[in-house]
């Protein structure tokens, strides 16, 4: 099986896609003749054309407003925000209409688009290039969300994300882009959207992550496994629909739970996750919940980024808080 | 002291601000020669002119860009957006531009702007008309978030936002707008911004609420018998009055959180993982969320089965008891 | 040389009329438009039918029977005209004053009152039907009938949409991302603006520097025209002839039909806070459909006779419509629920359910308060 890196499984999920199904198109700044700027569309101009791999002017709003028009006339975009930060000059085409569309409708219409945006801190990027805005797609009824960790997730949910009636946020997480290879099946595979995977099993702490926070949480889970403790890591994979069920069957086995994100605190995920684990498993919590996450501020540039995005280090002293209570 | 309904209490504010301050400007679309959509700048444009009270093209974006770069340049803008539903396309100058601008310059400029917003369901409007986006900002750092329940607050939490330093979402529950009127002082006061208020002392339970889910809450507990209910309006969603939430939560050992928002990712969620995570051994049972359910605000014939009511509230403050 | 041309003062774009308020029109502009007796008589129908619609939403929302409510006086041979020129495979991307254009394109009456009556179900299209649903957040739509052009395009088709809306709406974002879009890949849209003159209460003149809308066009790359909005053969012409233009390849059009909203922004609005009442009495003067009327009229095509038997009917066809209306059935509230997604997911089940019990505690609906 080849090793790929998440940049080359996302590209072969795309091409994969587009030599299946006609009607998949990729849009976006720079996607065409120059395979993108982190080569995520690298020679599907090449093999598909300029008419579906498109070179879109700049312009977020119509990408994602013409994408939801193609839509709904029978394509399937995958149209790409270059950058997490760029996102927010669509957030009114996302928000108002791709995530209300099949709804309005009453189903008459659906917008099988997906909006994938390279995601997250940790390559020293310049300002509003190192986001993390899931807790904005996560709160708005209508859309789903979903953020691989690893190139055979990465490929998989691309995949299921491009097939789903509904239109989907991906958000790759671009520090892990070429952090490591894995290995990846050819052609045709699906992860499905919804479901969580335990990335680690443990039976003292519950964490939850995702995206790259991953090899954190790993990187934290086998400190604590030196010192005899067993920290189950959930990777959620997707954000919206959860995988509740995963989620609180750990808690109720842990009866502790760090949750671990980039993003800000404030009305995070992380919030609804705590909210949720109160809502269904209270009574099995031995200790309040810890989040582990970006603070309160805009994530820093290149030089102080390392101290705001989450580490193993600060992961273990919220696993050591939430274990010493 | 005159009467004032809510939108009167907020034009009167910003008539009090706009004689004090002559940097304080009125922005957007229909607040000038009309009055504002809903009145809320009437009388404006005849007492300070159009150069005072603006009427802009029709643009939000256009709107809140221009309003940063007057506040870099030494104006207070005071900016309507003129429903809910229409701050999406202001999206990215709110969160990349007026959220970070004093951070990003180390202090060296910042944003005193105030952005209007009437806000959330009940009145029986068209779609993307009765929306409660307060989430997306309370999660966004470098904004502060306010949302005044009555007359007088809405006052005294207008002209604070006009002085405020940083930028300030101000969002005004429209259903109040005309729905009573309270005492009203003429002239100059102010109502904190990051204090909430203790609009019920109790000691079974605490409700958390904001807006206009504030009256609905005291119609519940009115008519709950045997019950001693605490009731806390946050009127500042961000910051948030996180003492005053602990204080009574650990009093009363039980929580409900009222909100019209969507459920998932909400400000309810980060009520309770804060009390969660600073109370956890005083709570005596799961808090409770009342919401908006994850689904879009229905039109006008079925909003009624969305948005909170007393009965819903009633449940859950029953649910909460139970455990 | 067809229809009357003629450039206005420096105006970049041509302005075009051919039926002028005295129901004068010139003999070979009427000929060269290739319609029959009957099309004048079917259009004129239309603008009846949507003038007896409009009155009778508006009476509707006075009596506390149907929300706010858009009306569309004034405006009836913009929105006519343009809609004859359509063919069933092009798509349509309205704005929410385009009564008149979604009742020409098969939605019915019914239909449209279940909307402004705030019943989800008023944007339910019918399956097959390429009309999209009324948006309003202000020209987020141009985007969509952009992609819905470009994707027909890209798929070979022959056909092209049409996208509604107002002169306020070429102030933002959306409008110029929209057209630009359309100009560098030459997709087959038409940019129907209805410059009505006011977006709520700020006239045209506060929205945009610009001598006229249409010349905006001509930045995109592509052609802007001015038409008399009022002028329901104008308006056929003109967009007749970019749609025809779009389908052969020629790429999008940009119409603004100069008219005049003859009333209030909407039933919330009141228009004499922000202009005089002669303004609104002289554009009365210019009305589409008694200009049409006149021309009939001269034509020998149009007696009293058939105008009582028309409104007559109009009448009756809008009343049925409204008795069908009050008579729909109460709703259910996984309504709410459903169509959020393609699966119901596990919180929105459980979001219902937690409904569904609150209303069996009350005896099945929300408790009297
Ligand atoms: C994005 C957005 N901002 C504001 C509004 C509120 N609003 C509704 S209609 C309108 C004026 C629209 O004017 P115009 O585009 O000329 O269309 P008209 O109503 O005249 O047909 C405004 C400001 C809205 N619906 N959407
Ligand atoms: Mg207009």
């Amino acid at each position: 099986m080849p090793q790929l890196n998440i940049v080359q499984a996302i590209n072969d999920a795309l091409r994969t896609e587009m030599r299946r199904d006609p009607t998949v198109v990729v849009m976006g700044e720079d996607v065409g003749v120059n395979g993108g700027v982190f080569r995520v569309t690298e020679n599907l101009y090449k093999e598909f054309g300029p008419d579906r791999s498109i070179d879109t002017p700049l312009s977020e709003a119509g990408i994602v407003g013409t994408a939801i028009g193609m839509a709904i006339n029978g394509l399937k975009p995958v149209a790409e925000i270059q950058f997490d930060g760029f996102l927010p000059p669509a957030f009114d085409q996302i928000i108002s209409h791709a995530a209300r569309i099949c709804w309005r409708s009453r189903g008459r219409f659906h917008v099988p688009i997906v909006i994938r945006a390279p995601y997250g801190g940790g390559i020293r990027a310049p300002e509003y290039h190192s986001e993390s805005p899931e807790a904005y797609y996560a709160h708005t009824p209508g859309l789903k969300v979903v953020i691989p960790s690893n190139p055979y997730d990465a490929k998989g949910l691309l995949i299921a994300a491009i097939r789903d009636p509904d239109p989907v946020i991906y958000l790759e997480p671009k520090r892990l882009y070429r952090a490591f290879r894995a290995e990846v099946p050819e052609g045709d595979y699906i992860v499905p959207i919804g479901k969580a995977r335990i990335a680690h099993e443990g039976s003292h702490v519950t964490l939850i992550a995702w995206g790259a926070m991953i090899p954190v949480a790993l990187g934290a889970a086998e400190k604590m496994a030196a010192q005899n403790v067993s920290v189950e890591v959930i990777d959620l994979r997707t954000i919206v629909p959860l995988d509740v069920e995963t989620v609180i069957e750990s808690v109720k086995k842990t009866g502790r739970v760090v949750i671990l994100h980039e993003a800000p605190r404030t009305c995070g995920f992380g919030a609804e996750l705590a909210a949720l684990v109160n809502d269904k498993a209270f009574e099995y919590l031995q200790a309040p919940i810890v989040r582990v996450t970006g603070f309160d501020t805009f994530i820093p540039q290149a030089r102080l980024e390392d101290y705001y995005l989450p580490d193993v280090g600060r992961c273990l002293k919220g696993i050591e808080k939430v274990l010493s209570y | 002291m005159p009467q004032m309904t809510l939108v009167q209490a907020i034009n009167d504010a910003l008539k009090t601000e706009m004689r004090r301050d002559p940097t304080v400007i009125v922005m957007g679309e229909d607040v000038g020669v009309n009055g504002g959509v809903f009145r809320a700048t009437e009388g404006l444009y005849q007492e300070f002119g159009p150069d005072r009270a603006i009427d802009t093209p029709l643009a939000e974006s256009g709107i809140v860009g221009t309003a940063i770069g007057m506040a870099i340049n030494g104006l207070k803008p005071v900016a309507e957006i003129q429903f809910d539903g229409f701050m999406a396309p202001a999206f990215d100058q709110i969160i990349s531009h007026a959220a970070r601008i004093r951070w990003r310059s180390r202090g060296r400029f910042h944003v005193p702007i105030v952005i209007r917003v009437p806000y959330g369901g009940g009145i029986r409007a068209l779609e993307h008309h009765s929306e409660a986006p307060e989430a997306y900002y309370v999660h966004t750092p470098g904004l502060k978030v306010v949302i005044p329940s009555n007359p007088y607050d809405a006052k005294g939490l207008l002209i604070s936002a006009i002085r405020d330093p940083d930028p300030v979402i101000f969002f005004e529950p429209k259903r109040l707008y005309r729905a009573f009127r309270q005492e009203v002082p003429e002239g100059d006061y102010t109502v904190p911004i990051g204090k909430a208020s203790l609009v019920r002392e109790g000691t079974d339970v605490t409700v958390i609420t904001w807006g206009a889910m504030v009256r609905v809450c005291l119609q519940a507990i009115e008519q709950l018998e045997g019950i001693s209910v605490e009731l806390i309006d946050l009127r500042t969603l961000k910051p948030l009055d996180i003492e005053t939430v602990l204080t009574s939560v650990a009093k009363t050992g039980r929580a409900v959180i009222v909100q019209e928002a969507p459920r998932t990712c909400s400000l309810a969620s980060e009520l309770i993982a804060l009390i969660n995570e600073r109370l956890l051994l005083q709570l005596q049972a799961p808090v409770v969320r009342v919401t908006g359910y994850d689904t879009h605000i229905p039109y006008l014939t079925m909003e009624q089965y969305y948005l909170p009511d007393a009965g819903r509230v009633k449940k859950g403050i029953e649910k909460v008891l139970s455990f | 040389m067809a229809a009357k041309v003629t450039l206005q003062r420096e105006s970049l774009v041509p302005f075009i009329q051919i039926l002028g308020p005295d129901g004068m029109a010139n003999p070979n502009d009427v000929v060269e438009l290739g319609l029959k007796p009957h099309d004048f008589k079917a259009l004129y129908r239309w603008m009846v039918l949507a003038r007896t619609f409009d009155e009778r939403a508006l009476a509707l929302q006075r009596q506390g029977r149907l929300g706010t409510y858009a009306p569309l006086l004034g405006q009836e041979a913009a929105q006519v005209g343009s809609a004859y020129a359509l063919k069933p495979e092009d798509w349509v991307f309205p704005s929410y004053r385009e009564h008149a254009v979604l009742a020409m394109r098969g939605q019915s009456w019914l239909q449209l009152f279940t909307y402004w009556g705030g019943n989800e179900e008023g944007n339910r299209i019918p399956e097959g039907m390429r009309n999209f649903m009324i948006c309003v957040p202000i020209a987020t739509q141009i985007l969509h009938a952009t992609g819905a052009a470009w994707a027909a395009k890209l798929k070979g088709e022959k056909s092209c949409a049409i996208v509604y809306f107002g002169d306020g709406a070429t102030s933002e974002g959306d409008f110029h991302e929209g057209l630009n879009f359309a100009g560098v890949f030459k997709v087959p849209v038409v940019f129907f603006c209805q410059n009505n003159q006011y977006a709520i209460s700020v006239p045209r003149t506060r929205q945009t520097a610009s001598e006229t809308l249409a010349q905006k066009a001509l930045a995109y790359g592509f052609e802007g025209v001015q038409v008399d909005g009022n002028d329901v053969f104008a308006v056929y012409k003109v967009t007749r002839d970019a749609l025809e233009k779009a389908r052969a390849g020629g790429g999008p059009t940009l119409i603004e039909a100069v008219t005049y909203r003859l009333t209030h922004h909407t039933t919330a609005d009141d228009w004499t806070r922000y202009r005089p009442a002669e303004e609104v009495e002289m554009w009365k003067q210019k009305d589409p459909i008694k200009r049409l009327r006149l021309y009939l009229e001269k034509q020998g095509l149009w007696s009293e006779q058939d105008e009582a038997k028309l409104l007559e009917e109009a009448k009756a066809e809008i009343a049925q419509a409204v008795a069908q209306y009050e008579a729909l059935p109460k709703r259910d509230v996984e309504d709410i629920f459903k169509y959020m997604y393609a699966e119901m997911p596990w919180n929105l089940k459980e979001q219902l359910q937690e409904l569904k019990d609150y209303l069996a505690e009350h005896g099945g609906d929300l408790p009297h308060e």
